[in-house]
Protein backbone atom coordinates (compact mmCIF):
# COMPACT_ATOMS: atom_id res chain seq x y z
CA UNK A 1 0.00 0.00 0.00
CA UNK A 2 1.76 3.08 -1.21
CA UNK A 3 -0.40 5.31 0.90
CA UNK A 4 0.46 3.45 4.04
CA UNK A 5 3.70 5.30 4.65
CA UNK A 6 1.76 8.49 5.11
CA UNK A 7 1.20 8.49 8.90
CA UNK A 8 4.91 9.00 9.48
CA UNK A 9 4.99 11.87 7.03
CA UNK A 10 1.79 13.25 8.55
CA UNK A 11 3.67 14.18 11.67
CA UNK A 12 5.55 16.89 9.85
CA UNK A 13 4.22 20.27 11.02
CA UNK A 14 1.30 21.32 8.87
CA UNK A 15 1.25 24.94 7.85
CA UNK A 16 -2.08 26.46 7.06
CA UNK A 17 -0.75 28.34 4.04
CA UNK A 18 -4.11 29.14 2.47
CA UNK A 19 -5.50 30.60 5.70
CA UNK A 20 -8.24 28.02 5.97
CA UNK A 21 -8.52 27.97 9.76
CA UNK A 22 -9.51 25.03 11.94
CA UNK A 23 -13.24 25.78 11.64
CA UNK A 24 -13.37 25.67 7.86
CA UNK A 25 -10.95 22.74 7.81
CA UNK A 26 -13.40 20.76 9.92
CA UNK A 27 -16.11 21.76 7.47
CA UNK A 28 -13.97 20.36 4.64
CA UNK A 29 -13.49 17.06 6.44
CA UNK A 30 -17.10 16.71 7.59
CA UNK A 31 -18.87 15.48 4.41
CA UNK A 32 -16.35 12.68 3.90
CA UNK A 33 -16.57 11.72 7.57
CA UNK A 34 -20.35 11.65 7.45
CA UNK A 35 -20.35 9.24 4.51
CA UNK A 36 -17.64 7.06 6.04
CA UNK A 37 -19.49 7.09 9.34
CA UNK A 38 -22.80 6.13 7.78
CA UNK A 39 -21.65 3.49 5.30
CA UNK A 40 -18.54 2.02 6.91
CA UNK A 41 -18.27 2.64 10.66
CA UNK A 42 -21.93 2.31 11.49
CA UNK A 43 -22.38 -1.00 9.62
CA UNK A 44 -19.23 -2.37 11.24
CA UNK A 45 -20.50 -1.53 14.72
CA UNK A 46 -24.01 -2.63 13.90
CA UNK A 47 -22.83 -6.20 13.15
CA UNK A 48 -22.14 -6.47 16.88
CA UNK A 49 -25.76 -5.65 17.67
CA UNK A 50 -27.40 -7.74 14.93
CA UNK A 51 -25.08 -10.58 15.91
CA UNK A 52 -26.66 -10.93 19.36
CA UNK A 53 -30.23 -11.01 18.02
CA UNK A 54 -32.21 -13.65 16.14
CA UNK A 55 -33.06 -11.21 13.35
CA UNK A 56 -34.26 -12.89 10.17
CA UNK A 57 -35.03 -11.83 6.63
CA UNK A 58 -38.60 -13.14 6.81
CA UNK A 59 -41.04 -14.44 9.41
CA UNK A 60 -41.84 -13.32 12.98
CA UNK A 61 -38.21 -12.52 13.84
CA UNK A 62 -38.05 -10.13 10.89
CA UNK A 63 -40.70 -7.93 12.51
CA UNK A 64 -39.69 -8.22 16.15
CA UNK A 65 -36.24 -9.73 16.64
CA UNK A 66 -35.24 -10.54 20.20
CA UNK A 67 -31.90 -10.56 21.95
CA UNK A 68 -30.34 -14.00 22.18
CA UNK A 69 -27.07 -13.10 23.89
CA UNK A 70 -24.08 -15.04 22.64
CA UNK A 71 -26.03 -18.01 21.33
CA UNK A 72 -25.11 -17.15 17.72
CA UNK A 73 -21.46 -17.48 18.69
CA UNK A 74 -21.96 -20.77 20.52
CA UNK A 75 -23.85 -21.94 17.44
CA UNK A 76 -20.86 -21.03 15.27
CA UNK A 77 -18.61 -23.10 17.55
CA UNK A 78 -20.68 -26.19 16.82
CA UNK A 79 -21.60 -25.48 13.21
CA UNK A 80 -19.93 -28.03 10.96
CA UNK A 81 -20.60 -25.90 7.88
CA UNK A 82 -18.89 -22.90 9.46
CA UNK A 83 -15.87 -25.05 10.35
CA UNK A 84 -15.89 -26.25 6.76
CA UNK A 85 -15.93 -22.62 5.54
CA UNK A 86 -13.02 -21.70 7.81
CA UNK A 87 -11.00 -24.68 6.63
CA UNK A 88 -11.69 -23.90 2.95
CA UNK A 89 -10.77 -20.24 3.46
CA UNK A 90 -7.52 -21.33 5.04
CA UNK A 91 -6.79 -23.60 2.08
CA UNK A 92 -7.72 -20.82 -0.33
CA UNK A 93 -5.46 -18.26 1.36
CA UNK A 94 -2.60 -20.70 1.79
CA UNK A 95 -2.79 -22.10 -1.73
CA UNK A 96 -3.55 -19.03 -3.80
CA UNK A 97 -2.09 -16.12 -1.80
CA UNK A 98 0.69 -17.30 0.50
CA UNK A 99 2.02 -19.88 -1.95
CA UNK A 100 0.57 -19.12 -5.39
CA UNK A 101 0.68 -15.34 -5.78
CA UNK A 102 3.75 -14.93 -3.59
CA UNK A 103 5.92 -17.47 -5.38
CA UNK A 104 4.72 -16.77 -8.91
CA UNK A 105 4.95 -13.01 -8.27
CA UNK A 106 8.46 -13.27 -6.94
CA UNK A 107 9.56 -15.62 -9.71
CA UNK A 108 8.26 -13.18 -12.32
CA UNK A 109 9.92 -10.20 -10.66
CA UNK A 110 13.23 -12.08 -10.35
CA UNK A 111 13.25 -13.58 -13.84
CA UNK A 112 12.03 -10.45 -15.62
CA UNK A 113 14.45 -8.13 -13.86
CA UNK A 114 17.10 -8.63 -16.54
CA UNK A 115 14.91 -9.76 -19.42
CA UNK A 116 14.74 -7.76 -22.63
CA UNK A 117 12.21 -4.90 -22.45
CA UNK A 118 9.98 -6.50 -25.11
CA UNK A 119 9.75 -9.76 -23.19
CA UNK A 120 9.28 -7.96 -19.93
CA UNK A 121 6.52 -5.73 -21.19
CA UNK A 122 4.64 -8.57 -22.87
CA UNK A 123 4.60 -10.76 -19.78
CA UNK A 124 3.70 -7.82 -17.56
CA UNK A 125 0.85 -6.83 -19.87
CA UNK A 126 -0.84 -10.22 -19.52
CA UNK A 127 -0.43 -10.42 -15.73
CA UNK A 128 -1.71 -6.87 -15.36
CA UNK A 129 -4.66 -7.55 -17.60
CA UNK A 130 -5.63 -10.46 -15.36
CA UNK A 131 -5.49 -8.04 -12.43
CA UNK A 132 -7.46 -5.11 -13.85
CA UNK A 133 -10.30 -6.83 -15.73
CA UNK A 134 -13.68 -6.69 -13.91
CA UNK A 135 -14.24 -9.67 -11.63
CA UNK A 136 -17.41 -10.85 -13.36
CA UNK A 137 -15.57 -10.93 -16.68
CA UNK A 138 -12.65 -12.98 -15.39
CA UNK A 139 -15.01 -15.31 -13.55
CA UNK A 140 -16.92 -15.88 -16.78
CA UNK A 141 -13.65 -16.50 -18.63
CA UNK A 142 -12.62 -19.15 -16.13
CA UNK A 143 -16.02 -20.82 -16.03
CA UNK A 144 -15.68 -21.24 -19.79
CA UNK A 145 -12.05 -22.38 -19.42
CA UNK A 146 -13.00 -25.10 -16.91
CA UNK A 147 -16.20 -26.14 -18.69
CA UNK A 148 -17.03 -29.82 -18.96
CA UNK A 149 -18.14 -29.70 -22.59
CA UNK A 150 -15.68 -27.97 -24.85
CA UNK A 151 -13.78 -25.97 -22.22
CA UNK A 152 -10.25 -25.03 -23.20
CA UNK A 153 -8.66 -26.89 -20.29
CA UNK A 154 -10.16 -30.21 -21.36
CA UNK A 155 -8.99 -29.45 -24.89
CA UNK A 156 -5.40 -28.84 -23.76
CA UNK A 157 -5.19 -31.81 -21.42
CA UNK A 158 -7.14 -34.16 -23.68
CA UNK A 159 -9.58 -34.97 -20.90
CA UNK A 160 -12.98 -34.40 -22.51
CA UNK A 161 -15.94 -34.54 -20.16
CA UNK A 162 -14.06 -33.70 -16.96
CA UNK A 163 -16.17 -31.26 -14.92
CA UNK A 164 -13.30 -29.46 -13.17
CA UNK A 165 -15.46 -27.06 -11.16
CA UNK A 166 -17.54 -29.93 -9.81
CA UNK A 167 -14.83 -32.53 -9.28
CA UNK A 168 -12.03 -30.28 -7.99
CA UNK A 169 -13.68 -26.97 -6.99
CA UNK A 170 -11.08 -25.79 -4.46
CA UNK A 171 -8.12 -26.54 -6.74
CA UNK A 172 -9.89 -24.59 -9.48
CA UNK A 173 -10.39 -21.61 -7.19
CA UNK A 174 -6.76 -21.67 -6.05
CA UNK A 175 -5.47 -21.64 -9.64
CA UNK A 176 -7.99 -18.95 -10.57
CA UNK A 177 -7.03 -16.65 -7.72
CA UNK A 178 -3.32 -17.14 -8.33
CA UNK A 179 -3.89 -16.05 -11.91
CA UNK A 180 -6.05 -13.15 -10.81
CA UNK A 181 -3.80 -11.63 -8.16
CA UNK A 182 -0.17 -12.36 -9.06
CA UNK A 183 0.35 -8.94 -10.69
CA UNK A 184 0.29 -7.20 -7.32
CA UNK A 185 3.04 -9.36 -5.82
CA UNK A 186 5.04 -9.10 -9.03
CA UNK A 187 4.97 -5.28 -8.97
CA UNK A 188 5.73 -5.13 -5.27
CA UNK A 189 8.68 -7.52 -5.55
CA UNK A 190 10.07 -5.81 -8.65
CA UNK A 191 10.32 -2.55 -6.80
CA UNK A 192 11.69 -4.31 -3.70
CA UNK A 193 14.38 -6.03 -5.76
CA UNK A 194 15.67 -2.68 -6.94
CA UNK A 195 16.76 -2.02 -3.36
CA UNK A 196 19.14 -4.98 -3.41
CA UNK A 197 22.66 -3.54 -3.97
CA UNK A 198 23.98 -4.78 -7.36
CA UNK A 199 27.52 -4.91 -5.93
CA UNK A 200 26.49 -7.64 -3.49
CA UNK A 201 24.89 -9.67 -6.26
CA UNK A 202 28.04 -9.21 -8.31
CA UNK A 203 30.34 -10.42 -5.56
CA UNK A 204 28.10 -13.41 -4.93
CA UNK A 205 28.52 -14.30 -8.59
CA UNK A 206 32.29 -13.82 -8.32
CA UNK A 207 32.63 -16.28 -5.44
CA UNK A 208 30.53 -18.74 -7.44
CA UNK A 209 27.41 -18.81 -5.30
CA UNK A 210 24.56 -20.77 -6.83
CA UNK A 211 21.32 -19.02 -7.75
CA UNK A 212 19.60 -20.49 -4.74
CA UNK A 213 22.40 -19.39 -2.36
CA UNK A 214 22.28 -15.88 -3.78
CA UNK A 215 18.54 -15.69 -3.24
CA UNK A 216 18.72 -17.04 0.29
CA UNK A 217 21.75 -15.16 1.61
CA UNK A 218 21.67 -11.88 -0.29
CA UNK A 219 18.29 -11.16 -1.81
CA UNK A 220 16.02 -12.49 0.89
CA UNK A 221 17.49 -10.53 3.85
CA UNK A 222 16.91 -7.33 1.87
CA UNK A 223 13.30 -8.00 0.99
CA UNK A 224 12.19 -9.86 4.11
CA UNK A 225 10.01 -6.94 5.25
CA UNK A 226 8.35 -6.76 1.83
CA UNK A 227 7.64 -10.48 1.84
CA UNK A 228 5.93 -10.19 5.22
CA UNK A 229 3.80 -7.16 4.45
CA UNK A 230 2.90 -8.45 0.99
CA UNK A 231 1.85 -11.81 2.41
CA UNK A 232 -0.33 -10.18 5.04
CA UNK A 233 -2.01 -7.90 2.53
CA UNK A 234 -2.77 -10.50 -0.13
CA UNK A 235 -3.95 -12.94 2.55
CA UNK A 236 -6.38 -10.34 3.85
CA UNK A 237 -7.71 -9.64 0.35
CA UNK A 238 -7.98 -13.32 -0.52
CA UNK A 239 -9.81 -14.20 2.69
CA UNK A 240 -12.35 -11.46 1.93
CA UNK A 241 -12.64 -12.21 -1.78
CA UNK A 242 -16.16 -12.79 -3.04
CA UNK A 243 -15.23 -14.07 -6.52
CA UNK A 244 -15.42 -17.76 -5.52
CA UNK A 245 -19.15 -17.11 -5.52
CA UNK A 246 -19.00 -16.18 -9.19
CA UNK A 247 -17.31 -19.45 -10.14
CA UNK A 248 -18.98 -22.04 -7.95
CA UNK A 249 -21.52 -20.33 -5.64
CA UNK A 250 -19.91 -22.42 -2.89
CA UNK A 251 -20.91 -25.72 -4.44
CA UNK A 252 -21.08 -28.53 -5.10
CA UNK A 253 -22.47 -29.42 -1.68
CA UNK A 254 -20.49 -26.70 0.20
CA UNK A 255 -17.17 -28.00 -1.16
CA UNK A 256 -15.95 -24.53 -2.13
CA UNK A 257 -17.93 -22.41 0.34
CA UNK A 258 -15.32 -20.01 1.73
CA UNK A 259 -16.30 -17.68 4.60
CA UNK A 260 -17.49 -14.76 2.38
CA UNK A 261 -19.67 -17.10 0.33
CA UNK A 262 -20.92 -18.78 3.51
CA UNK A 263 -21.92 -15.41 4.99
CA UNK A 264 -23.85 -14.60 1.82
CA UNK A 265 -25.58 -17.96 1.68
CA UNK A 266 -26.55 -17.92 5.37
CA UNK A 267 -27.76 -14.31 5.23
CA UNK A 268 -29.56 -14.07 1.91
CA UNK A 269 -30.36 -17.65 0.97
CA UNK A 270 -31.06 -18.90 4.50
CA UNK A 271 -32.35 -15.56 5.80
CA UNK A 272 -30.48 -15.87 9.12
CA UNK A 273 -29.31 -12.28 9.43
CA UNK A 274 -28.46 -12.54 13.14
CA UNK A 275 -26.28 -15.60 12.78
CA UNK A 276 -24.53 -14.30 9.64
CA UNK A 277 -23.78 -11.03 11.45
CA UNK A 278 -22.06 -12.94 14.23
CA UNK A 279 -19.85 -14.62 11.60
CA UNK A 280 -19.24 -11.26 9.88
CA UNK A 281 -18.10 -9.86 13.20
CA UNK A 282 -15.57 -12.68 13.56
CA UNK A 283 -14.29 -11.85 10.06
CA UNK A 284 -14.02 -8.16 11.01
CA UNK A 285 -11.95 -9.07 14.08
CA UNK A 286 -9.66 -11.25 11.98
CA UNK A 287 -9.25 -8.39 9.48
CA UNK A 288 -8.50 -5.97 12.30
CA UNK A 289 -5.78 -8.18 13.77
CA UNK A 290 -4.08 -8.70 10.40
CA UNK A 291 -4.27 -4.98 9.59
CA UNK A 292 -2.80 -3.97 12.95
CA UNK A 293 0.17 -6.27 12.46
CA UNK A 294 0.54 -5.03 8.89
CA UNK A 295 0.58 -1.35 9.86
CA UNK A 296 2.99 -2.00 12.71
CA UNK A 297 5.41 -3.72 10.34
CA UNK A 298 5.11 -0.89 7.81
CA UNK A 299 5.81 1.73 10.43
CA UNK A 300 8.85 -0.06 11.70
CA UNK A 301 10.21 -0.19 8.17
CA UNK A 302 9.71 3.52 7.49
CA UNK B 1 29.04 -19.84 -24.75
CA UNK B 2 29.30 -22.76 -22.39
CA UNK B 3 26.70 -25.56 -22.51
CA UNK B 4 25.60 -24.59 -19.01
CA UNK B 5 24.89 -21.07 -20.19
CA UNK B 6 22.88 -22.31 -23.18
CA UNK B 7 20.90 -24.63 -20.94
CA UNK B 8 20.14 -21.80 -18.56
CA UNK B 9 18.97 -19.59 -21.43
CA UNK B 10 16.67 -22.35 -22.69
CA UNK B 11 15.32 -22.88 -19.18
CA UNK B 12 14.70 -19.16 -18.87
CA UNK B 13 12.65 -18.98 -22.06
CA UNK B 14 10.71 -22.15 -21.29
CA UNK B 15 9.77 -20.69 -17.92
CA UNK B 16 8.78 -17.34 -19.41
CA UNK B 17 6.70 -19.03 -22.11
CA UNK B 18 4.95 -21.28 -19.62
CA UNK B 19 4.03 -18.38 -17.36
CA UNK B 20 2.87 -16.21 -20.26
CA UNK B 21 0.70 -19.04 -21.58
CA UNK B 22 -0.78 -19.54 -18.12
CA UNK B 23 -1.88 -15.91 -18.11
CA UNK B 24 -2.83 -15.63 -21.76
CA UNK B 25 -4.72 -18.82 -22.55
CA UNK B 26 -7.80 -18.20 -20.38
CA UNK B 27 -8.00 -14.73 -21.96
CA UNK B 28 -7.76 -15.81 -25.59
CA UNK B 29 -11.34 -16.97 -25.61
CA UNK B 30 -12.65 -13.46 -25.08
CA UNK B 31 -10.81 -12.41 -28.23
CA UNK B 32 -12.23 -15.19 -30.42
CA UNK B 33 -15.69 -16.11 -29.10
CA UNK B 34 -17.33 -12.69 -29.63
CA UNK B 35 -16.72 -12.88 -33.38
CA UNK B 36 -17.38 -16.56 -33.93
CA UNK B 37 -20.44 -17.68 -35.89
CA UNK B 38 -20.61 -20.92 -33.89
CA UNK B 39 -19.15 -19.93 -30.53
CA UNK B 40 -18.24 -22.68 -28.10
CA UNK B 41 -16.64 -22.51 -24.70
CA UNK B 42 -13.24 -23.54 -25.98
CA UNK B 43 -10.66 -21.42 -27.78
CA UNK B 44 -10.57 -22.04 -31.52
CA UNK B 45 -10.04 -19.98 -34.64
CA UNK B 46 -13.35 -18.18 -35.20
CA UNK B 47 -15.61 -18.34 -38.20
CA UNK B 48 -15.72 -14.53 -38.43
CA UNK B 49 -19.06 -12.77 -38.02
CA UNK B 50 -20.52 -9.65 -36.45
CA UNK B 51 -23.86 -11.30 -35.80
CA UNK B 52 -23.12 -11.66 -32.07
CA UNK B 53 -22.36 -7.97 -31.79
CA UNK B 54 -25.69 -7.12 -33.40
CA UNK B 55 -27.49 -9.56 -31.07
CA UNK B 56 -25.83 -7.90 -28.06
CA UNK B 57 -26.73 -4.40 -29.16
CA UNK B 58 -30.34 -5.56 -29.68
CA UNK B 59 -30.52 -7.34 -26.33
CA UNK B 60 -33.21 -5.69 -24.17
CA UNK B 61 -30.98 -5.25 -21.12
CA UNK B 62 -27.36 -5.38 -22.27
CA UNK B 63 -26.78 -1.78 -23.34
CA UNK B 64 -29.19 -0.56 -20.70
CA UNK B 65 -27.02 -2.13 -18.00
CA UNK B 66 -24.01 -0.25 -19.37
CA UNK B 67 -25.94 2.98 -18.84
CA UNK B 68 -26.72 1.86 -15.29
CA UNK B 69 -23.04 1.10 -14.69
CA UNK B 70 -22.11 4.48 -16.08
CA UNK B 71 -24.66 6.25 -13.89
CA UNK B 72 -23.53 4.51 -10.70
CA UNK B 73 -19.81 4.81 -11.40
CA UNK B 74 -19.79 8.44 -12.51
CA UNK B 75 -21.77 9.41 -9.40
CA UNK B 76 -19.39 7.43 -7.21
CA UNK B 77 -16.24 8.76 -8.90
CA UNK B 78 -17.36 12.39 -8.70
CA UNK B 79 -18.50 12.10 -5.07
CA UNK B 80 -15.33 10.29 -3.98
CA UNK B 81 -13.10 12.82 -5.72
CA UNK B 82 -14.93 15.88 -4.40
CA UNK B 83 -15.19 14.75 -0.78
CA UNK B 84 -11.71 13.22 -0.68
CA UNK B 85 -10.21 16.38 -2.19
CA UNK B 86 -11.76 18.63 0.47
CA UNK B 87 -10.85 16.30 3.32
CA UNK B 88 -7.31 15.58 2.18
CA UNK B 89 -6.49 19.24 1.62
CA UNK B 90 -7.70 20.18 5.10
CA UNK B 91 -5.89 17.24 6.67
CA UNK B 92 -2.68 18.06 4.85
CA UNK B 93 -2.56 21.79 5.56
CA UNK B 94 -4.38 22.37 8.84
CA UNK B 95 -3.50 20.90 12.20
CA UNK B 96 -6.96 19.67 13.23
CA UNK B 97 -6.99 18.26 16.77
CA UNK B 98 -6.72 14.45 16.72
CA UNK B 99 -5.58 14.42 13.11
CA UNK B 100 -3.01 11.63 13.38
CA UNK B 101 -5.44 9.35 15.19
CA UNK B 102 -8.04 10.10 12.52
CA UNK B 103 -5.63 9.25 9.73
CA UNK B 104 -4.60 6.02 11.40
CA UNK B 105 -8.26 5.13 11.89
CA UNK B 106 -9.01 5.78 8.23
CA UNK B 107 -6.12 3.61 7.15
CA UNK B 108 -7.36 0.75 9.33
CA UNK B 109 -10.94 1.18 8.13
CA UNK B 110 -9.98 0.93 4.49
CA UNK B 111 -8.66 -2.59 4.93
CA UNK B 112 -10.74 -3.90 7.85
CA UNK B 113 -14.30 -3.12 6.77
CA UNK B 114 -14.44 -5.00 3.49
CA UNK B 115 -17.54 -5.48 1.40
CA UNK B 116 -17.86 -9.10 2.45
CA UNK B 117 -17.46 -8.40 6.15
CA UNK B 118 -20.05 -5.60 6.04
CA UNK B 119 -22.51 -7.02 3.54
CA UNK B 120 -25.11 -8.12 6.08
CA UNK B 121 -25.38 -4.84 8.04
CA UNK B 122 -25.25 -2.82 4.81
CA UNK B 123 -28.03 -4.91 3.32
CA UNK B 124 -30.13 -4.57 6.50
CA UNK B 125 -29.48 -0.84 6.72
CA UNK B 126 -30.40 -0.12 3.11
CA UNK B 127 -33.42 -2.39 3.47
CA UNK B 128 -34.68 -0.41 6.45
CA UNK B 129 -33.93 2.90 4.73
CA UNK B 130 -35.96 1.78 1.73
CA UNK B 131 -32.91 2.09 -0.54
CA UNK B 132 -33.07 -1.44 -1.93
CA UNK B 133 -33.24 -1.35 -5.71
CA UNK B 134 -31.88 2.18 -5.85
CA UNK B 135 -28.88 2.98 -8.05
CA UNK B 136 -28.24 6.06 -5.94
CA UNK B 137 -28.08 3.85 -2.84
CA UNK B 138 -25.46 1.67 -4.53
CA UNK B 139 -23.40 4.76 -5.38
CA UNK B 140 -23.64 5.96 -1.76
CA UNK B 141 -22.41 2.67 -0.33
CA UNK B 142 -19.53 2.52 -2.81
CA UNK B 143 -18.56 6.11 -2.06
CA UNK B 144 -18.41 5.40 1.67
CA UNK B 145 -16.30 2.32 1.03
CA UNK B 146 -13.77 4.03 -1.26
CA UNK B 147 -13.37 7.31 0.64
CA UNK B 148 -10.85 6.28 3.33
CA UNK B 149 -8.31 4.98 0.80
CA UNK B 150 -9.02 7.92 -1.52
CA UNK B 151 -8.35 10.45 1.24
CA UNK B 152 -5.11 8.70 1.99
CA UNK B 153 -3.83 8.62 -1.55
CA UNK B 154 -4.82 12.24 -2.15
CA UNK B 155 -3.32 13.43 1.11
CA UNK B 156 -0.02 11.88 0.07
CA UNK B 157 -0.35 13.77 -3.15
CA UNK B 158 -1.20 17.13 -1.54
CA UNK B 159 1.63 16.69 0.96
CA UNK B 160 4.02 16.52 -1.98
CA UNK B 161 2.75 19.79 -3.49
CA UNK B 162 5.07 22.63 -2.40
CA UNK B 163 3.40 25.14 -0.12
CA UNK B 164 5.27 28.01 -1.73
CA UNK B 165 2.62 28.41 -4.46
CA UNK B 166 -0.07 29.06 -1.90
CA UNK B 167 2.25 31.24 0.16
CA UNK B 168 3.12 33.54 -2.70
CA UNK B 169 -0.52 33.81 -3.76
CA UNK B 170 -1.28 34.86 -0.23
CA UNK B 171 1.49 37.41 -0.17
CA UNK B 172 -0.12 38.98 -3.23
CA UNK B 173 -3.37 39.25 -1.30
CA UNK B 174 -5.43 36.39 -2.74
CA UNK B 175 -8.36 35.26 -0.62
CA UNK B 176 -8.61 31.69 0.65
CA UNK B 177 -11.27 30.90 -1.94
CA UNK B 178 -9.11 32.29 -4.74
CA UNK B 179 -6.07 30.33 -3.56
CA UNK B 180 -8.04 27.09 -3.52
CA UNK B 181 -9.68 27.68 -6.89
CA UNK B 182 -6.84 29.25 -8.84
CA UNK B 183 -3.73 27.77 -7.25
CA UNK B 184 -4.43 24.50 -5.44
CA UNK B 185 -6.98 23.06 -7.86
CA UNK B 186 -4.84 23.36 -11.02
CA UNK B 187 -1.74 22.03 -9.26
CA UNK B 188 -3.66 19.08 -7.81
CA UNK B 189 -5.32 18.16 -11.11
CA UNK B 190 -3.23 15.04 -11.89
CA UNK B 191 -3.93 13.69 -8.41
CA UNK B 192 -7.63 14.40 -8.73
CA UNK B 193 -7.79 12.79 -12.17
CA UNK B 194 -6.04 9.71 -10.87
CA UNK B 195 -8.41 9.36 -7.94
CA UNK B 196 -11.41 9.83 -10.18
CA UNK B 197 -10.24 7.10 -12.54
CA UNK B 198 -9.35 4.85 -9.62
CA UNK B 199 -12.80 5.27 -8.06
CA UNK B 200 -14.50 4.74 -11.42
CA UNK B 201 -12.59 1.54 -12.20
CA UNK B 202 -13.17 0.18 -8.71
CA UNK B 203 -16.90 0.75 -8.78
CA UNK B 204 -17.16 -0.47 -12.38
CA UNK B 205 -15.84 -3.88 -11.35
CA UNK B 206 -17.70 -4.03 -8.05
CA UNK B 207 -20.09 -6.95 -8.11
CA UNK B 208 -21.07 -7.50 -4.49
CA UNK B 209 -22.69 -4.17 -3.60
CA UNK B 210 -25.10 -3.91 -6.57
CA UNK B 211 -25.71 -7.66 -6.40
CA UNK B 212 -26.90 -7.25 -2.80
CA UNK B 213 -28.88 -4.07 -3.26
CA UNK B 214 -30.44 -4.19 -6.72
CA UNK B 215 -33.34 -6.48 -7.49
CA UNK B 216 -34.94 -5.48 -10.79
CA UNK B 217 -33.12 -6.43 -13.96
CA UNK B 218 -33.62 -3.04 -15.61
CA UNK B 219 -31.63 -1.34 -12.86
CA UNK B 220 -28.74 -3.81 -12.76
CA UNK B 221 -25.29 -2.57 -13.73
CA UNK B 222 -23.21 -4.62 -16.17
CA UNK B 223 -21.37 -6.60 -13.51
CA UNK B 224 -24.64 -7.97 -12.09
CA UNK B 225 -26.37 -8.43 -15.44
CA UNK B 226 -23.57 -10.75 -16.53
CA UNK B 227 -24.29 -12.97 -13.55
CA UNK B 228 -28.06 -12.86 -14.20
CA UNK B 229 -27.59 -13.85 -17.84
CA UNK B 230 -25.12 -16.60 -16.94
CA UNK B 231 -27.65 -18.08 -14.52
CA UNK B 232 -30.38 -17.96 -17.16
CA UNK B 233 -28.19 -20.01 -19.49
CA UNK B 234 -29.31 -20.84 -23.00
CA UNK B 235 -28.00 -19.41 -26.24
CA UNK B 236 -27.64 -15.92 -24.73
CA UNK B 237 -24.73 -17.40 -22.88
CA UNK B 238 -22.63 -17.88 -25.97
CA UNK B 239 -23.85 -15.14 -28.27
CA UNK B 240 -24.35 -12.13 -26.04
CA UNK B 241 -22.08 -12.69 -23.04
CA UNK B 242 -18.71 -12.88 -24.84
CA UNK B 243 -19.38 -9.62 -26.71
CA UNK B 244 -20.73 -8.06 -23.57
CA UNK B 245 -17.65 -9.11 -21.56
CA UNK B 246 -15.46 -7.51 -24.17
CA UNK B 247 -17.43 -4.25 -24.21
CA UNK B 248 -17.63 -4.18 -20.44
CA UNK B 249 -13.83 -4.56 -20.14
CA UNK B 250 -12.95 -1.79 -22.58
CA UNK B 251 -13.48 1.22 -20.26
CA UNK B 252 -11.30 -0.31 -17.55
CA UNK B 253 -8.44 -1.12 -19.88
CA UNK B 254 -8.61 2.22 -21.70
CA UNK B 255 -8.64 4.20 -18.45
CA UNK B 256 -5.77 2.16 -17.09
CA UNK B 257 -3.67 2.81 -20.18
CA UNK B 258 -4.61 6.49 -20.15
CA UNK B 259 -3.62 7.10 -16.54
CA UNK B 260 -0.53 4.98 -16.93
CA UNK B 261 0.76 6.83 -19.98
CA UNK B 262 -0.32 10.29 -18.90
CA UNK B 263 0.83 10.30 -15.30
CA UNK B 264 3.13 7.29 -15.27
CA UNK B 265 1.01 6.06 -12.47
CA UNK B 266 0.09 2.46 -11.77
CA UNK B 267 -2.72 1.04 -9.78
CA UNK B 268 -0.32 -0.49 -7.36
CA UNK B 269 -0.28 -0.67 -3.64
CA UNK B 270 -3.51 -0.83 -1.73
CA UNK B 271 -4.83 1.24 -4.51
CA UNK B 272 -6.81 -1.55 -6.00
CA UNK B 273 -8.52 -3.33 -3.16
Amino acid sequence: MTSATAPARGRAPARDVAGLGVGRALGFVAPAMLLIGAFLIFPALWTIYIGITNYRLTGVEAVSPSMVGLSNYTKALNDALFHNALWLTLLFVLGSAIIGQNILGFTLAWVLRRARPVVRRTVEAFTLLAWILPSTVVAYLWVAFYDRDGGTLNGILGTPGTAWLIDYPMACLVVFNTWRGTAFSMMLYSSALQAVPPSQLESARMVGASGWQTLRDIVFPHIRGHVLTNTLLISLWTANDFSPFLLTKGGPNHESETVPVYIYNVALQGGELGYSSAISFLLLIANLLVSLVYLRLLRRRS
Amino acid sequence: MTPAFVLRRIGFYVLICAITLFFAVPMLWIASAPFDASPGLGVHWPDWTLENVRKTLDHPYAMHSMVNSLLICVTTAVAVTAFAALASYALSRVRIPGRDALLYGLLLLSSVVTGTAAMVPIFVMMFQLGLIDSRFGVALVMTGGLLPAAIFILKDFVDAVPKSYEESARVFGASTGQILRDVVLPVARPGLATIMVWAFVNSWGNFLVPFLLIRSIDKQPGAVLMQTLTDEGGSVNLQVLPVFSLLFSIPVVVLYLLVNSRYGFRFHGGIKS
